[in-house]
């Protein structure tokens, strides 16, 4: 018989003797008196309360005890006193027993319900994989289950479908709604050479992509293992609770022994009131409250942020966030897009683009990749350059429209002319940390492309939250101090530790370790090593493998502002640990001398059956705090996004 | 009378003590390897037996856990360190795969982390 069907039972054949309980002062009593409700608790001890006893009997064998033992020994003990006094003609209390466990079964069935919401968040990203897909086999587009999809699988997706597993876009474009897996709100724009990811929502446009992640390699079920394993994971504050549990049951019967020594052989107490306070101890002490105050809240909080897009991978982490002081970034690709950009055209800008993009057409150079990008998305028809050359260490030349071009750096200018007025631009280009290209025909400099790794949008927003919850902000960076300082300033970060060796990142992360708890902010192979050693790793989901494998706490959406949202999630979750144990604590601490009757001498006394509901309170209270966590307000600055 | 009592409350007190605290054989079980994989059944009632379990590394390894008590506090069985929760329905069989690949010992524990028992990996 399951817990609620046991509750039912319990509640059914205790009713009349609670009733009984509320009328007696009015003079109702029940029919049949002491043997009625003899045959009532009877039917409570064995169905509903037989379990009980049965755990606990089997844990005992095993020199083990738990909350069962507990429940058992109270209840049984005042069951088994009552039938002796029944016999004997003296003042039964069959009622406390049928109580106790009435109360303790509805403590549990609440629970089993909470604890089923607690832990419901990986169940709800299970459900997010689509179940079928319409895969293209020999020609023809058939429907296949998820499961039967294999790795280069071509699948196409009409408009508002699920998409099935991770891949590329082969044909077609559209708009995908990814927030249910990234947590990202606007739909994102995809086109032919574009990742999509399986458990997403197409929006109006259709496309057919090919199938590169299935199975446990899909970012969904990546991310599933990930939070199982994070809400199942142990935090160290639970060492001590760990520690507790061990002894309490034991040490709580010898405390409840000595109670009713003390009672009835030192105060001279009847037998029967020393039982009841016995019984009340035993009864009020059961530990769940504390073995469930940690388990529930973790589960909660890293649900919660896993459907924000913020995965931390385990209680440790968690606990480690708490006392951060300092905050390291990485450069590229964390504060920065990660990819040079053009960021000003000086001189007519069709006419400098166009020459530079004809000149870097086939060039590797990422300073290349920039123009040309700047040339596409301004939607430029340049020709094609003949007649190619390098000129060594400065630059390339060519031939452009039967004209001499040549694009190259600050070297050139020893060999051509160049307006005053570009000049002067150029200066302030440069001391903005800008690189700067010069165009030019014939022999005459016509205009200058600044080009840099800008800022992400977002990184300004991001260091500001950190920085108004009291935290230093520190980047580390490869590139030299002037580059490093503009950048900084941009975004408004305190310190810039600029020219630091990639090998030397996790060094000067132990460095700021002496000062305090560190978080490393980093996403590139070589930021591996820095987001193990700092105390909290955070690693950018758009990084490399290796880096997300490395951090304590991943952030799909790749948003910098999710650093601050992260460190305030896990501060919250560790807080509700340490109330939720404050107060399963401070509730035995109290409970425990009450129902021993050690404030009897001023009045404050706790029958067995009032132990029992305070009991079913305790854990009761403990889970819905943790679930409540759901609720908790995150700071405005945290929720820009 | 009273001084009877007293007795043998004490005597209980001792008993617990002694029954709960001291140094008690707890039972162990070595995983027999069958064809290509180890496997071991765990009664849990009132706590698991065997509560030692020993595996040998990099064979893949499953605990069949069956659940004879009624006691919701042993409904679930947690492996904090492989991210297992796994919930065990009363009287059924529920296999746990365990990864051998890294050596060590690992713990695990009821739902509420009352009832314990030891995975030793060599």
């Amino acid at each position: 018989m399951n817990v609620t069907n046991r509750f039912w039972v319990s509640l059914i054949f205790s009713l009349p003797m609670l009733i009984e309980m509320i009328l007696k002062p009015f003079g109702w009593m029940l029919p049949g008196g002491e043997l009625t409700m003899f045959a009532l608790t009877t039917i409570v001890m064995i169905i509903a309360g037989g379990p009980f006893i049965k755990t606990a009997t089997a844990a005992f064998k095993k020199h083990h005890s738990n909350m069962d033992t507990l429940v058992a020994i109270g209840t049984s003990t005042a069951y088994i006193y009552s039938v002796y006094a029944m016999l004997t003609h003296q003042p039964v209390f069959f009622e406390s027993a049928a109580f106790v466990v009435t109360f303790v079964l509805l403590g549990q069935v609440f629970e089993e319900r909470m604890r089923n919401n607690a832990s419901n968040a990986v169940e709800k990203l299970v459900n997010l994989q689509a179940k079928d897909a319409e895969v293209i086999r020999d020609g023809k587009p058939v429907k296949v289950p998820v499961s039967e999809i294999v790795l280069g699988d071509l699948i196409r997706v009409r408009p508002g479908e699920k998409i099935a597993v991770d891949g590329q876009i082969v044909e077609g474009s559209s708009t995908i709604d990814e927030s249910m897996v990234t947590g990202e709100s606007m739909p994102t724009n995809k086109k032919v050479g574009d990742s999509v990811v399986g458990a997403t929502v197409n929006g109006t446009g259709a496309f057919t992509f090919k199938a590169t992640k299935i199975g446990k390699n899909t970012m969904l079920s990546q991310i599933v293992a990930l939070v199982k394993k994070a809400q199942n994971s142990h935090a160290p504050i639970q060492g001590l609770t760990d520690k507790v549990a061990n002894i309490f049951v034991p040490v709580v019967i010898m405390v409840a022994v000595l109670t009713f020594l003390i009672w009835y052989v030192f105060i001279g107490a009847s037998i029967a009131s020393s039982l009841i306070f016995a019984v009340s101890v035993v009864v009020i002490a059961c530990p769940c409250a504390l073995g469930l105050a940690t388990p529930t809240a973790l589960m909660v909080g890293t649900g919660r942020s896993a459907r924000m897009g913020i995965l931390i991978k385990n209680g440790e982490v968690l606990e480690a966030v708490n006392d951060v002081k300092t905050v390291i970034f990485d450069k590229t690709g964390t504060i920065t897009v990660g990819k040079p950009q053009v960021t000003d055209v000086i001189g007519d800008t069709s006419t400098v683009l166009k020459i530079a993009a004809s000149l870097e057409a086939s060039s590797e150079h990422p300073l290349a990749a920039a123009i040309m990008k700047k040339a596409k998305d301004d939607d430029l028809k340049f020709t094609k350059a003949t007649n190619f050359k390098a000129i060594q260490g400065k630059g390339v030349e060519a031939t452009v429209a039967g004209k001499h071009a040549f694009v190259g750096n600050e070297k050139l200018l020893a060999d051509v002319a160049i307006q005053a007025e570009i000049r002067s631009k150029m200066t302030t280009l440069q001391k903005e940390a800008k690189t700067v290209v010069f165009v030019g025909q014939e022999n005459q400099v016509i205009g200058l492309i600044a080009i840099q790794d800008a800022p992400k949008k977002t990184s300004k927003a991001a260091i500001h939250a950190l920085k108004s919850r009291g935290l230093k902000t520190v980047m580390l960076t490869g590139d030299n101090e002037a580059v490093a300082r503009a950048v900084a300033d941009q975004v408004g970060i305190d310190q810039v530790v600029a020219d630091v060796l990639p090998s030397d990142k996790a060094d000067q992360v132990r460095s700021f370790q002496t000062t305090g708890r560190v978080a490393f902010v980093g996403d590139g192979i070589n930021d591996a090593p820095a987001l193990s050693t700092a105390d909290v790793g955070i690693a950018m989901g758009s990084g490399t493998d290796i880096a997300i494998e490395s951090g304590g706490i991943v952030l799909v959406k790749n948003d910098l502002r999710d650093v601050d949202r992260a460190l305030e999630l896990s501060r919250k979750t560790f807080n509700r640990i340490k109330l939720n144990l404050f107060w399963a604590f401070v509730y035995n601490v109290l409970g425990i001398p009450v129902a021993a009757g050690v404030f009897y001498f001023i009045g404050l006394t706790l029958s067995p059956e009032l132990a029992g509901l305070a009991m079913a309170l305790s854990s009761l209270s403990v889970v819905t705090s943790s679930v409540l966590l759901n609720k908790a307000k995150l700071t405005p600055s945290a929720q820009i996004a | 009378m009273k001084l009877i009592v007293l007795v043998i409350g004490l005597a209980i007190i001792a008993f617990v003590a002694w029954w709960f605290f001291g140094k008690h054989d707890v039972a162990e079980e070595q995983a027999k390897v069958a064809g290509s994989k180890q496997v071991v059944d765990v009664q849990v009632n009132g706590g698991y037996s065997p509560e030692i379990v020993v595996l040998k590394k990099g064979i893949p390894a499953v605990l069949n856990f069956t659940r004879r008590d009624g006691s919701s506090c042993l409904d679930h069985v947690v492996f904090s360190d492989f991210g297992i929760n796994q919930e065990l329905p009363q009287n059924q069989k529920e296999a746990v795969n365990i990864d051998t690949s890294k050596p060590g010992e690992y713990q695990w524990a009821c739902g509420m982390d009352m009832f314990h028992g030891k995975l030793v990996i060599k």
